[in-house]
């Protein structure tokens, strides 16, 4: 059936109207030039004949109609369709020829459709082809940054400037499992996770110092500048450790060389657990200094015992005392030098980590420091520019706040001055105040107090970091008479000497710890809630349990967990742990979970096993299946512990009946099955965990398709589900 | 009238030479065992000079040294120093606490009884 064309039967009433007029107007001009005998003639002639001549004008009609339609064809349709095809291929990735159709106009432009068609095909599989290199490129890279990470026999961390963590080498792992404060529950995976705060484990301070160095430097045009601080974590192990910075990668369009911005945008961390070796350092320097200082003395009991008995009027009773000292002194000297023998010192390592860094700044950064830590003013006094030092800034800068902070508390002082000078191939840097009162009994025990910064006392004393130093420190009255001062005299600095890193080869297995992805990601000032489903990272975690009662009794007995990241399941970052319920196990659940009495036992309690898992979840949205049961589970628990999980929740259960509502089942089995998911160890709490969060994944970008993006939206419709009467 | 000169020093071995030694040169000799013996001593006597070993027992020689200097009625008396230290930041600090002079351990005695009878002559 052939839709009516408007434009064809408007184009023939046109002309049959036309031809109509013509007809008419000839026709009456004829008429008005006939004789009246000639006009009887012609009406006897035509008249009966009118209805021929209707006919013809019909027939005539017809043709013309036909002629139309082709014209219209072949002018306007052809190229209308052509212009609907075109549109298709323009706005779909179609791949077709297209057919000439209608005049030769036409069809020259269908062809050259063609061509531009075919242009653009060959463009775009040039541009895949390159897509595909450029991306097994990169992939080569990181492999390559993987292996090589993973061979280093140092641990690696690598961070944005939020401190969340891109990347760490399996040394890293087992490094931070030392510094857990619950190894065997969570080994160290609470602390070391991509997209982790590295703040869990070092001081925001300490690190915040450190690029701060670095910044200035770079300023300054440092060409690779890095930093050093060492630090004792809650264990109590002292780390060493180096920071590189990562730098903005700027590279112009089509440039081929990339150029290296100083904007920062991460930090590499390299550490060393110098636990050992510090110890070690302080046993020789034990030694050393028994060698030096404690043979001096005798040395100089035993020379000075010779100078005497040279004396040749010595009394006997004086002589045997002389030498007897002399005996007595070569013995000890002797023993001295048998126990360096034996003592296990002999391997000489790298001592506490100096930097060289320029006085100013240094005086700088402890004016800065002081002015935000204390109601102290600090200013500046007569400062050498020209002098570098050579300074383990952090700790020398808390020594410097502890004196301030003294003396602000115990003599009311509330302006201090710093200044700096050479001193004899060192450089002396006071810390000095206008007394009120010329006590100095007191000062005198101030460096040998354990500093304190803020509410924290650390393990060391103003004196230990002179030490560490190589310096000194003490109280002096100023040459002015009126002032006093704290002077630290500090080693200044030579070239700095290239750090070789030795790497050797070890078979560890290759790390898949890398996401690269967060460098673009940063602290968001949004809340969690507005943010995309798809940038969030998740803990998605199953439970075990006595029963299905958490008020009435039921304990846990087994709690499992995995990550997600930037979209990503973490198959190496999980929590996994048997939870001693400290009650019997029923049986009848048994066959359900597998868990047996003889399991738990001695497995820790779930005192200490929530701290961990709360650290393991943190910052991060928590994903069950059914989750209201596993929140009340922990919730119970809130009382006797005191840790409380006030993060966010979604649940797949809700998530899933919202999107599918005509389903019968929502069992995690069932869910599973209709995305395909494969499901391995089912009523373990990880394997559990591990479904969960594919499920999870699954659901996302369905959500998406319904216009719930955001967490908030999320919470919100899974509300309003049915399954949401039960609440948390 | 001889000068007093107090030894202030821990170690038996020494002490016995160095009081021998200054006797023998005619001085009045008194000995300290620990920081707090020397302190002591050195406001109830007065001696014209300290020998001042740093690392003793009670008080450190380095205190010793501050208190003196931080009493008036002390203000005479010189400090040599005596010290198995040979860091240069030891021996900036102990002049730097009022010691009028400093000898590193071992010293040949011929020394140090010469820079006592210097120290004396100058009172500096």
């Amino acid at each position: 059936m052939r839709k009516v064309d408007w434009r064809i039967i408007i184009g023939v009433g046109i002309v049959g109207v036309v031809c109509l007029v013509w007809l008419l107007v000839t026709g009456g001009l004829i008429w008005a030039a006939l004789e009246e005998p000639d006009r009887e003639a012609v009406i006897n002639a035509v008249g009966p004949r009118v209805v021929l001549l209707v006919v013809m004008w019909a027939v005539s009609l017809a043709a013309v109609g036909a002629v139309l339609r082709q014209l219209v064809a072949y002018f306007m349709t052809a190229p209308a369709r052509l212009a609907e095809e075109a549109q298709v291929l323009l706005g779909t990735d179609v791949k077709r020829r297209l057919v000439a159709q209608g005049s030769v106009e036409n069809r020259r432009l269908t062809d050259l459709f063609n061509q531009l068609v075919e242009q653009r095909e060959a463009l775009r599989s040039e541009m895949d082809v390159r897509v595909q290199e450029a991306s097994r490129n990169t992939e080569m890279e990181k492999s390559r940054l993987a292996a090589l990470m993973s061979e280093l026999t140092k641990s690696v961390v690598v961070c944005n400037l939020d401190g969340r963590i891109l990347l760490y080498n399996n040394r890293a792992r087992m490094q931070f499992r030392a510094l857990s404060k619950a190894p065997g529950v969570a080994g160290g995976a609470e602390l070391v996770g991509l997209g982790r705060s590295i703040y869990s484990v070092f001081d925001r301070k300490l690190v915040t110092h450190a690029l701060e160095n670095i910044q200035h430097r770079l300023q300054r045009g440092a060409a690779s500048p890095s930093a050093q601080f060492v630090t004792t974590t809650h264990a109590g192990q002292l780390l060493r450790v180096q920071m590189a910075p990562v730098r903005a990668v700027q590279s112009p369009d089509g440039a081929a060389d990339i150029a290296v911005s100083n904007d920062l945008t991460g930090f590499v961390l390299m550490l060393d657990n110098i636990t050992r070796e510090f110890e070690a350092d302080s046993e020789k320097d034990r030694v050393l200094y028994s060698l030096t200082e404690g043979s001096r003395a005798a040395l100089a009991n035993a020379q000075a015992a010779v100078e005497v008995l040279e004396y040749p009027d010595i009394e006997v009773e004086m002589r045997e005392r002389l030498l007897h000292v002399i005996r007595e002194e070569i013995q000890g000297l002797g023993k001295r030098i048998d126990e360096m023998q034996t003592s296990s010192t002999n391997n000489l390592r790298s001592r506490w980590p100096l930097e060289d860094m320029l006085g100013a700044d240094f005086i700088e950064a402890a004016v800065r420091r002081i002015e935000t830590s204390l109601p102290v003013r600090a200013e500046w006094d007569a400062v050498d520019t020209s002098l570098w030092l050579k300074v383990e800034s952090f700790s020398l800068l808390q020594a410097l706040v502890h004196l301030s902070s003294r003396l602000n508390i115990e003599c009311g002082v509330d302006t201090v001055q710093l200044r700096l000078a050479e001193n004899a191939q060192r450089a002396q840097l006071d810390l000095l105040w206008t007394p009120q009162t010329p006590d100095i009994k007191a000062m005198m025990n101030w460096e040998l107090e354990q500093i304190r910064s803020g509410s924290e006392t650390l393990s060391l004393t103003v004196q230990d970091v002179l030490t560490r130093h190589g310096g000194d420190s003490w109280y002096e009255r100023d040459a002015d008479g009126v002032r006093a001062f704290f002077r630290f005299l500090l080693p200044l600095a030579a070239p700095q000497e290239e750090l070789a890193s030795a790497t050797f080869l070890r078979n560890e297995s290759r790390p898949e710890y890398y996401d690269f992805d967060l460098f673009q990601s940063s602290e968001q000032s949004r809340s969690l809630e507005d943010r995309l489903l798809t940038e969030l990272t998740y803990t998605v975690f199953d439970t075990e349990t006595t029963g299905l009662n958490p008020a009435g009794g039921d304990e846990i007995i087994q709690v499992g967990a995995v990550r997600i990241v930037n979209g990503k399941l973490l198959q190496q970052e999980f929590f996994d742990q048997l939870v001693d319920p400290k009650r019997t196990i029923p049986a009848e659940t048994i066959p359900i979970h597998g868990i047996k009495p003889e399991m738990v036992k001695g497995q820790p309690t779930i005192g200490q096993v929530l701290p961990a898992f709360h650290t393991f979840a943190q910052d991060t949205v928590l994903v069950a299946h059914n989750a209201a049961f596993d929140m009340r589970c922990l919730q119970v628990k809130e009382k006797a512990t005191g840790i409380v999980f006030d993060h966010p929740v979604l649940d797949t259960l809700l998530l899933s009946a919202m999107l599918h509502p005509n389903q019968e089942s929502h069992r995690l089995e069932a869910i599973a099955e209709r995305f395909n998911v494969t499901v391995i160890g089912r009523h373990t709490a990880l394997g559990d965990s591990i479904v969960t969060a594919e499920v999870f994944l699954k659901l996302i970008p369905l959500l998406a398709e319904k216009g719930i993006l955001t967490l908030r939206q999320a919470r919100e419709e899974a509300q309003k589900t049915f399954y949401a009467r039960l609440k948390y | 009238m001889s000068q007093t000169i107090l030894i202030a020093d821990d170690e038996p071995n020494i002490v016995i030479s160095l009081e021998y030694l200054l006797k023998r040169e005619g001085f009045n000799v008194l000995v300290a065992r620990d920081g707090q013996e020397a302190l002591d001593t050195i406001v109830r006597e007065q001696p014209h000079l300290v020998l001042l070993d740093v690392m003793m027992p009670k008080k450190t020689g380095l205190e010793v040294c501050q208190s003196v200097r931080a009493n008036p009625l002390c203000a005479k008396v010189l400090i040599l120093m005596l010290t198995a230290k040979g860091r240069d930041t030891d021996l900036s600090k102990g002049l730097a606490l009022g010691a009028n002079a400093y000898m590193i351990k071992p010293f040949s005695t011929k020394e140090l009884v010469q820079k006592v009878k210097t120290l004396l002559e100058t009172g500096a």
